[in-house]
Protein backbone atom coordinates (compact mmCIF):
# COMPACT_ATOMS: atom_id res chain seq x y z
CA UNK A 1 0.00 0.00 0.00
CA UNK A 2 2.63 2.10 0.78
CA UNK A 3 4.37 2.06 -2.43
CA UNK A 4 0.73 2.39 -4.18
CA UNK A 5 0.86 5.78 -2.82
CA UNK A 6 4.74 6.82 -3.42
CA UNK A 7 4.34 5.86 -6.88
CA UNK A 8 1.01 8.32 -7.14
CA UNK A 9 2.81 10.81 -4.80
CA UNK A 10 5.70 10.77 -6.96
CA UNK A 11 3.07 10.80 -10.20
CA UNK A 12 1.24 13.63 -9.50
CA UNK A 13 4.48 15.73 -8.54
CA UNK A 14 6.13 14.75 -11.56
CA UNK A 15 6.65 18.02 -13.90
CA UNK A 16 4.60 16.38 -16.45
CA UNK A 17 1.63 15.99 -14.45
CA UNK A 18 2.11 19.54 -12.73
CA UNK A 19 2.78 21.63 -16.46
CA UNK A 20 -0.73 19.77 -17.21
CA UNK A 21 -2.19 20.89 -13.92
CA UNK A 22 -0.62 24.64 -14.79
CA UNK A 23 -2.48 24.46 -18.53
CA UNK A 24 -5.98 23.01 -17.02
CA UNK A 25 -5.88 25.68 -14.33
CA UNK A 26 -4.94 28.51 -16.71
CA UNK A 27 -7.82 27.48 -19.17
CA UNK A 28 -10.37 26.95 -16.43
CA UNK A 29 -8.96 30.28 -15.13
CA UNK A 30 -9.92 32.18 -19.09
CA UNK A 31 -6.28 33.14 -19.03
CA UNK A 32 -4.30 34.06 -22.57
CA UNK A 33 -2.03 31.61 -22.00
CA UNK A 34 -1.91 29.03 -25.91
CA UNK A 35 0.18 27.12 -27.37
CA UNK A 36 -0.16 27.51 -30.98
CA UNK A 37 -1.38 25.16 -33.51
CA UNK A 38 1.81 24.54 -35.19
CA UNK A 39 3.78 24.56 -32.14
CA UNK A 40 1.51 21.67 -30.86
CA UNK A 41 1.53 19.62 -34.29
CA UNK A 42 5.37 19.83 -34.43
CA UNK A 43 5.26 18.58 -30.72
CA UNK A 44 3.15 15.56 -31.53
CA UNK A 45 5.82 14.71 -34.01
CA UNK A 46 8.39 14.92 -32.49
CA UNK A 47 7.13 12.70 -29.90
CA UNK A 48 5.69 10.02 -31.80
CA UNK A 49 8.60 9.99 -34.14
CA UNK A 50 11.34 9.69 -30.46
CA UNK A 51 8.87 6.92 -28.63
CA UNK A 52 8.37 5.56 -32.41
CA UNK A 53 12.43 5.57 -33.02
CA UNK A 54 13.18 4.21 -29.10
CA UNK A 55 10.52 1.30 -29.17
CA UNK A 56 12.02 0.28 -32.81
CA UNK A 57 15.30 0.35 -31.20
CA UNK A 58 14.69 -1.32 -27.96
CA UNK A 59 13.17 -4.22 -30.04
CA UNK A 60 16.22 -4.00 -32.15
CA UNK A 61 18.45 -4.48 -29.31
CA UNK A 62 16.41 -7.36 -27.21
CA UNK A 63 15.12 -9.26 -30.24
CA UNK A 64 11.71 -10.77 -31.33
CA UNK A 65 9.97 -13.61 -29.81
CA UNK A 66 6.10 -14.81 -30.25
CA UNK A 67 4.78 -12.86 -26.91
CA UNK A 68 5.05 -8.97 -29.30
CA UNK A 69 3.12 -11.50 -31.79
CA UNK A 70 0.74 -12.48 -29.59
CA UNK A 71 0.97 -8.86 -27.67
CA UNK A 72 -0.01 -7.64 -31.29
CA UNK A 73 -3.01 -9.62 -31.48
CA UNK A 74 -4.32 -9.10 -27.97
CA UNK A 75 -3.85 -5.31 -28.67
CA UNK A 76 -6.32 -5.76 -31.96
CA UNK A 77 -8.53 -7.81 -30.14
CA UNK A 78 -8.92 -5.53 -27.26
CA UNK A 79 -9.39 -2.46 -29.62
CA UNK A 80 -11.95 -3.75 -31.33
CA UNK A 81 -13.38 -5.45 -28.39
CA UNK A 82 -13.31 -2.06 -26.16
CA UNK A 83 -15.79 -0.21 -27.99
CA UNK A 84 -18.38 -2.69 -28.43
CA UNK A 85 -18.66 -3.41 -24.37
CA UNK A 86 -18.52 0.44 -24.00
CA UNK A 87 -21.72 0.50 -26.48
CA UNK A 88 -23.48 -1.78 -24.28
CA UNK A 89 -22.83 0.17 -21.38
CA UNK A 90 -23.11 3.96 -22.98
CA UNK A 91 -26.52 2.93 -24.16
CA UNK A 92 -27.88 1.59 -21.39
CA UNK A 93 -26.89 4.27 -18.85
CA UNK A 94 -26.88 7.54 -21.14
CA UNK A 95 -29.61 8.86 -23.48
CA UNK A 96 -27.18 9.53 -25.73
CA UNK A 97 -27.94 9.40 -29.60
CA UNK A 98 -26.96 5.73 -30.24
CA UNK A 99 -24.59 7.70 -33.70
CA UNK A 100 -22.93 9.88 -30.92
CA UNK A 101 -22.67 6.70 -28.53
CA UNK A 102 -21.49 4.72 -31.51
CA UNK A 103 -18.70 8.00 -32.13
CA UNK A 104 -17.87 8.26 -28.24
CA UNK A 105 -16.95 4.58 -28.28
CA UNK A 106 -14.72 4.46 -30.96
CA UNK A 107 -12.62 6.62 -29.09
CA UNK A 108 -12.28 4.28 -26.46
CA UNK A 109 -11.32 1.53 -28.08
CA UNK A 110 -8.64 2.92 -29.73
CA UNK A 111 -5.35 4.95 -27.69
CA UNK A 112 -3.94 8.16 -26.35
CA UNK A 113 -0.60 8.04 -27.13
CA UNK A 114 0.50 11.15 -24.94
CA UNK A 115 -1.27 8.73 -22.06
CA UNK A 116 0.85 5.75 -23.04
CA UNK A 117 4.31 8.42 -23.28
CA UNK A 118 3.12 9.52 -19.65
CA UNK A 119 2.69 5.50 -18.07
CA UNK A 120 6.15 5.00 -19.81
CA UNK A 121 7.46 7.58 -18.21
CA UNK A 122 6.18 7.21 -14.74
CA UNK A 123 7.29 2.96 -14.76
CA UNK A 124 11.27 4.34 -15.63
CA UNK A 125 10.68 6.72 -12.32
CA UNK A 126 9.32 3.70 -10.66
CA UNK A 127 12.46 1.59 -12.32
CA UNK A 128 10.05 -0.95 -13.54
CA UNK A 129 11.21 -2.11 -16.90
CA UNK A 130 8.63 -2.44 -19.97
CA UNK A 131 9.08 -4.44 -23.43
CA UNK A 132 9.98 -1.79 -25.92
CA UNK A 133 7.90 -3.26 -28.79
CA UNK A 134 4.53 -2.39 -26.87
CA UNK A 135 4.76 0.89 -29.07
CA UNK A 136 4.11 -1.68 -32.14
CA UNK A 137 1.19 -2.69 -29.97
CA UNK A 138 -0.50 0.92 -29.27
CA UNK A 139 0.24 1.59 -33.21
CA UNK A 140 -1.75 -1.64 -33.89
CA UNK A 141 -4.65 -0.45 -31.60
CA UNK A 142 -5.18 3.17 -33.41
CA UNK A 143 -7.37 1.88 -36.08
CA UNK A 144 -9.50 -1.14 -35.18
CA UNK A 145 -11.60 0.60 -32.62
CA UNK A 146 -12.40 3.16 -35.49
CA UNK A 147 -13.90 0.34 -38.02
CA UNK A 148 -15.91 -1.00 -34.81
CA UNK A 149 -17.35 2.38 -33.72
CA UNK A 150 -18.64 2.70 -38.00
CA UNK A 151 -20.37 -0.49 -37.79
CA UNK A 152 -21.83 0.06 -34.50
CA UNK A 153 -23.24 3.84 -36.04
CA UNK A 154 -24.61 1.71 -39.16
CA UNK A 155 -26.11 -0.51 -37.02
CA UNK A 156 -27.68 1.72 -34.61
CA UNK A 157 -29.56 3.93 -37.24
CA UNK A 158 -30.16 1.01 -39.50
CA UNK A 159 -32.51 -0.28 -35.84
CA UNK A 160 -33.66 2.84 -34.79
CA UNK A 161 -33.72 4.89 -37.54
CA UNK A 162 -31.89 7.84 -35.32
CA UNK A 163 -30.12 10.96 -35.77
CA UNK A 164 -28.38 10.35 -39.00
CA UNK A 165 -27.76 11.56 -42.79
CA UNK A 166 -31.11 11.47 -44.93
CA UNK A 167 -28.71 9.78 -47.62
CA UNK A 168 -28.16 6.30 -45.73
CA UNK A 169 -24.60 7.28 -45.43
CA UNK A 170 -24.21 7.25 -41.91
CA UNK A 171 -21.04 5.52 -40.83
CA UNK A 172 -20.00 4.78 -44.23
CA UNK A 173 -15.73 4.49 -45.16
CA UNK A 174 -15.27 5.02 -48.58
CA UNK A 175 -11.78 4.24 -50.11
CA UNK A 176 -10.44 8.09 -49.67
CA UNK A 177 -11.62 7.81 -45.79
CA UNK A 178 -10.47 4.16 -45.62
CA UNK A 179 -7.08 5.71 -47.11
CA UNK A 180 -6.85 8.64 -44.76
CA UNK A 181 -7.66 6.92 -41.54
CA UNK A 182 -5.16 3.70 -42.15
CA UNK A 183 -2.61 6.46 -43.46
CA UNK A 184 -3.50 8.87 -40.57
CA UNK A 185 -0.25 11.08 -40.32
CA UNK A 186 0.53 10.00 -36.33
CA UNK A 187 0.15 6.27 -37.43
CA UNK A 188 2.83 6.88 -39.95
CA UNK A 189 5.33 8.66 -37.72
CA UNK A 190 4.48 6.41 -35.09
CA UNK A 191 5.16 3.24 -37.19
CA UNK A 192 7.77 4.54 -39.47
CA UNK A 193 9.49 5.60 -37.14
CA UNK A 194 9.46 2.48 -35.45
CA UNK A 195 10.50 0.73 -38.40
CA UNK A 196 13.65 2.83 -38.80
CA UNK A 197 15.03 2.65 -35.21
CA UNK A 198 14.50 -1.29 -35.74
CA UNK A 199 16.40 -0.84 -38.86
CA UNK A 200 19.35 1.57 -37.81
CA UNK A 201 19.89 -0.40 -33.54
CA UNK A 202 20.91 0.88 -30.40
CA UNK A 203 23.65 2.61 -32.67
CA UNK A 204 21.30 4.82 -34.99
CA UNK A 205 19.94 5.72 -31.52
CA UNK A 206 22.85 6.58 -30.24
CA UNK A 207 24.07 8.94 -33.13
CA UNK A 208 20.81 10.92 -32.78
CA UNK A 209 20.30 10.57 -29.06
CA UNK A 210 20.62 14.25 -28.13
CA UNK A 211 17.35 15.32 -30.53
CA UNK A 212 15.47 12.06 -29.56
CA UNK A 213 16.27 10.79 -25.74
CA UNK A 214 18.06 14.44 -24.01
CA UNK A 215 14.93 16.83 -24.77
CA UNK A 216 12.15 14.22 -24.75
CA UNK A 217 11.04 14.87 -21.29
CA UNK A 218 10.92 18.69 -21.69
CA UNK A 219 8.69 18.23 -25.05
CA UNK A 220 5.77 16.34 -23.19
CA UNK A 221 5.90 19.05 -20.23
CA UNK A 222 5.50 21.61 -22.67
CA UNK A 223 2.83 19.38 -25.19
CA UNK A 224 1.64 18.45 -21.66
CA UNK A 225 1.19 22.19 -21.13
CA UNK A 226 -1.09 22.36 -23.79
CA UNK A 227 -2.71 19.54 -23.64
CA UNK A 228 -4.02 20.75 -19.86
CA UNK A 229 -4.96 24.09 -21.70
CA UNK A 230 -7.16 22.01 -24.11
CA UNK A 231 -8.43 20.00 -21.70
CA UNK A 232 -9.23 22.77 -19.36
CA UNK A 233 -11.36 24.54 -22.63
CA UNK A 234 -13.18 21.19 -23.24
CA UNK A 235 -14.26 20.93 -19.53
CA UNK A 236 -15.20 24.24 -19.83
CA UNK A 237 -17.04 23.90 -23.01
CA UNK A 238 -18.32 20.57 -22.62
CA UNK A 239 -19.93 21.03 -19.01
CA UNK A 240 -23.03 22.19 -21.68
CA UNK A 241 -22.90 19.47 -23.74
CA UNK A 242 -22.33 16.09 -21.22
CA UNK A 243 -24.76 14.98 -19.07
CA UNK A 244 -23.71 13.48 -15.70
CA UNK A 245 -23.74 9.94 -16.79
CA UNK A 246 -22.12 10.55 -19.24
CA UNK A 247 -18.77 12.25 -17.76
CA UNK A 248 -19.09 9.39 -14.92
CA UNK A 249 -18.72 7.09 -17.92
CA UNK A 250 -15.59 8.88 -19.04
CA UNK A 251 -14.49 8.05 -15.87
CA UNK A 252 -15.04 4.78 -15.13
CA UNK A 253 -14.63 3.14 -18.73
CA UNK A 254 -11.39 3.73 -18.43
CA UNK A 255 -11.38 0.68 -15.40
CA UNK A 256 -13.45 -1.28 -17.22
CA UNK A 257 -10.70 -1.01 -20.31
CA UNK A 258 -8.16 -1.36 -17.79
CA UNK A 259 -9.45 -4.73 -16.27
CA UNK A 260 -9.79 -6.11 -20.04
CA UNK A 261 -5.96 -4.44 -20.74
CA UNK A 262 -4.89 -6.63 -17.57
CA UNK A 263 -6.72 -9.90 -18.59
CA UNK A 264 -4.77 -9.24 -21.90
CA UNK A 265 -1.61 -8.87 -20.32
CA UNK A 266 -1.31 -11.44 -18.44
CA UNK A 267 -2.92 -14.12 -21.25
CA UNK A 268 0.02 -12.63 -23.37
CA UNK A 269 2.66 -13.11 -19.99
CA UNK A 270 3.94 -9.49 -20.71
CA UNK A 271 6.29 -8.50 -17.68
CA UNK A 272 4.74 -6.19 -15.41
CA UNK A 273 5.55 -3.20 -16.91
CA UNK A 274 4.32 -4.72 -20.58
CA UNK A 275 1.02 -4.93 -18.58
CA UNK A 276 1.20 -1.94 -16.89
CA UNK A 277 1.37 -0.49 -20.74
CA UNK A 278 -1.00 -2.95 -21.41
CA UNK A 279 -3.79 -1.81 -19.36
CA UNK A 280 -2.54 1.95 -20.45
CA UNK A 281 -3.30 1.71 -23.72
CA UNK A 282 -6.83 -0.09 -22.99
CA UNK A 283 -7.54 2.38 -20.85
CA UNK A 284 -6.36 5.29 -22.44
CA UNK A 285 -9.40 7.79 -25.47
CA UNK A 286 -8.06 8.90 -28.42
CA UNK A 287 -8.30 12.45 -29.41
CA UNK A 288 -5.94 12.90 -32.54
CA UNK A 289 -6.61 9.55 -35.34
CA UNK A 290 -10.61 8.88 -34.07
CA UNK A 291 -11.70 12.65 -33.69
CA UNK A 292 -10.34 12.84 -37.15
CA UNK A 293 -11.74 10.13 -38.74
CA UNK A 294 -15.29 10.23 -37.37
CA UNK A 295 -15.26 13.74 -38.59
CA UNK A 296 -14.58 12.27 -42.22
CA UNK A 297 -17.07 9.22 -42.08
CA UNK A 298 -19.51 9.85 -39.33
CA UNK A 299 -19.83 13.94 -39.31
CA UNK A 300 -23.56 13.29 -37.61
CA UNK A 301 -22.08 12.84 -34.29
CA UNK A 302 -21.31 15.77 -32.64
CA UNK A 303 -17.59 16.41 -31.23
CA UNK A 304 -19.11 18.72 -28.96
CA UNK A 305 -19.58 15.41 -27.05
CA UNK A 306 -16.58 13.04 -27.63
CA UNK A 307 -13.79 15.54 -27.39
CA UNK A 308 -14.72 16.57 -24.20
CA UNK A 309 -15.30 13.67 -23.01
CA UNK A 310 -11.74 12.10 -24.33
CA UNK A 311 -9.81 15.24 -23.48
CA UNK A 312 -11.34 16.67 -20.67
CA UNK A 313 -12.10 13.86 -18.28
CA UNK A 314 -10.63 10.69 -19.22
CA UNK A 315 -7.24 12.17 -20.42
CA UNK A 316 -6.72 14.33 -16.68
CA UNK A 317 -8.58 10.77 -15.10
CA UNK A 318 -5.67 8.52 -16.57
CA UNK A 319 -3.17 10.88 -16.17
CA UNK A 320 -3.33 11.73 -12.25
CA UNK A 321 -5.04 8.79 -10.90
CA UNK A 322 -4.91 5.97 -13.76
CA UNK A 323 -1.82 5.70 -14.32
CA UNK A 324 -0.30 5.16 -10.89
CA UNK A 325 -3.65 2.86 -10.40
CA UNK A 326 -2.32 0.70 -13.25
CA UNK A 327 0.93 0.46 -12.60
CA UNK A 328 -0.12 -0.89 -8.97
CA UNK A 329 -2.67 -3.26 -10.49
CA UNK A 330 0.31 -4.99 -12.64
CA UNK A 331 2.63 -5.44 -10.19
CA UNK A 332 -0.13 -6.54 -7.74
CA UNK A 333 -1.45 -9.08 -9.95
CA UNK A 334 2.61 -10.74 -11.50
CA UNK A 335 3.47 -10.33 -7.07
CA UNK B 1 -10.91 50.88 -66.53
CA UNK B 2 -13.20 48.20 -68.21
CA UNK B 3 -14.12 45.23 -65.73
CA UNK B 4 -15.83 41.80 -66.26
CA UNK B 5 -18.82 40.75 -64.38
CA UNK B 6 -17.63 37.42 -62.51
CA UNK B 7 -18.81 34.95 -60.13
CA UNK B 8 -17.11 34.71 -56.60
CA UNK B 9 -17.76 30.84 -54.71
CA UNK B 10 -16.58 31.00 -51.25
CA UNK B 11 -16.69 27.59 -49.50
CA UNK B 12 -16.41 27.20 -45.33
CA UNK B 13 -15.10 23.99 -45.28
CA UNK B 14 -13.80 21.84 -42.48
CA UNK B 15 -10.22 21.39 -43.01
CA UNK B 16 -10.44 17.71 -42.76
CA UNK B 17 -12.67 17.83 -45.73
CA UNK B 18 -10.56 20.21 -47.98
CA UNK B 19 -8.61 17.82 -50.33
CA UNK B 20 -12.26 16.13 -50.91
CA UNK B 21 -12.66 19.55 -52.15
CA UNK B 22 -9.77 20.40 -54.41
CA UNK B 23 -10.72 17.17 -55.82
CA UNK B 24 -14.17 18.24 -56.92
CA UNK B 25 -12.37 21.47 -58.51
CA UNK B 26 -9.85 19.45 -60.21
CA UNK B 27 -12.39 16.96 -61.33
CA UNK B 28 -14.80 20.12 -62.99
CA UNK B 29 -11.51 22.11 -64.39
CA UNK B 30 -11.19 24.78 -62.01
CA UNK B 31 -7.35 25.54 -61.78
CA UNK B 32 -7.57 28.73 -59.99
CA UNK B 33 -8.76 28.82 -56.50
CA UNK B 34 -7.33 30.30 -52.90
CA UNK B 35 -7.44 28.66 -49.79
CA UNK B 36 -6.79 30.25 -46.52
CA UNK B 37 -7.61 29.63 -42.66
CA UNK B 38 -9.64 30.48 -40.26
CA UNK B 39 -8.64 31.01 -36.77
CA UNK B 40 -11.63 31.37 -35.27
CA UNK B 41 -15.35 31.78 -35.16
CA UNK B 42 -19.34 31.19 -33.96
CA UNK B 43 -22.25 29.38 -35.54
CA UNK B 44 -25.14 26.73 -34.44
CA UNK B 45 -22.92 24.50 -32.79
CA UNK B 46 -21.03 27.57 -30.46
CA UNK B 47 -17.80 29.05 -30.55
CA UNK B 48 -14.75 27.42 -31.71
CA UNK B 49 -10.93 28.21 -32.21
CA UNK B 50 -8.58 26.05 -34.32
CA UNK B 51 -5.60 26.23 -31.71
CA UNK B 52 -4.96 23.32 -29.66
CA UNK B 53 -7.09 20.14 -30.88
CA UNK B 54 -3.82 18.83 -32.65
CA UNK B 55 -6.54 16.11 -34.25
CA UNK B 56 -7.65 19.29 -37.24
CA UNK B 57 -10.83 18.21 -36.02
CA UNK B 58 -11.71 21.98 -35.00
CA UNK B 59 -9.93 23.52 -38.09
CA UNK B 60 -11.77 25.29 -40.85
CA UNK B 61 -10.63 26.39 -44.48
CA UNK B 62 -12.01 29.06 -46.73
CA UNK B 63 -11.64 28.68 -50.17
CA UNK B 64 -12.68 30.95 -53.03
CA UNK B 65 -12.44 30.79 -56.91
CA UNK B 66 -13.85 33.09 -59.32
CA UNK B 67 -15.68 31.80 -62.58
CA UNK B 68 -18.21 32.39 -65.47
CA UNK B 69 -21.60 32.54 -64.62
CA UNK B 70 -22.43 29.48 -67.15
CA UNK B 71 -20.13 27.71 -64.58
CA UNK B 72 -21.58 28.33 -61.57
CA UNK B 73 -23.76 25.46 -61.19
CA UNK B 74 -21.10 22.57 -62.45
CA UNK B 75 -19.80 23.31 -59.51
CA UNK B 76 -22.44 23.93 -56.97
CA UNK B 77 -23.57 20.71 -57.53
CA UNK B 78 -20.82 18.35 -56.81
CA UNK B 79 -19.59 21.13 -53.81
CA UNK B 80 -23.15 20.46 -52.01
CA UNK B 81 -23.05 16.65 -52.52
CA UNK B 82 -19.88 16.71 -50.57
CA UNK B 83 -20.48 19.06 -48.06
CA UNK B 84 -24.17 18.01 -47.31
CA UNK B 85 -23.02 15.95 -44.62
CA UNK B 86 -20.60 18.18 -43.15
CA UNK B 87 -19.49 21.98 -41.57
CA UNK B 88 -19.76 24.33 -44.70
CA UNK B 89 -21.00 27.57 -45.72
CA UNK B 90 -21.27 28.10 -49.61
CA UNK B 91 -21.69 31.92 -50.90
CA UNK B 92 -21.86 33.26 -54.44
CA UNK B 93 -21.65 36.98 -55.18
CA UNK B 94 -21.32 39.18 -58.42
CA UNK B 95 -17.50 40.44 -58.36
CA UNK B 96 -15.94 42.63 -60.96
CA UNK B 97 -12.59 41.59 -62.14
CA UNK B 98 -10.22 43.40 -64.42
CA UNK B 99 -8.72 40.61 -66.36
CA UNK B 100 -11.78 38.55 -67.43
CA UNK B 101 -9.84 36.30 -69.57
CA UNK B 102 -7.84 34.71 -66.18
CA UNK B 103 -11.41 33.49 -64.97
CA UNK B 104 -13.55 31.34 -67.34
Amino acid sequence: MADILNLAAANLLSPMVLFFALGLAAALARSDLAIPEAVAKGMSIYLMMAIGFKGGAGVAAHGLDATLILALIAGLILSALIPVVAFQILTRVSDLPRVDAAAVVAHYGSISIVTFLAATEALKISGIPAESYMVAVAAAMETPAIFVGLILAQSATSTSGSRGSSTGEVGNLDRTALREVVLNGSIVVLVGSFIIGWISGPAGLTSIESFIVSPFKGVLCLFLLDMGLIAGRGLRDGSKQLSPSVVAFGLYMPLVGAVMGLVAGLLVGLSPGGIALMITLSASASYIAVPAAMRLALPEARPAIYLPLSLGVTFPFNLVIGIPLYIAMATAVTG
Amino acid sequence: METFKKKRIEIVIEALVLKRLIAVFEDNQINGYTVYSAQAGSGKSGAWQADGVISGTNELRVVFCIVDETRVDQILDPVFKLISRHIGIVTVSDVDVIRGDQFD
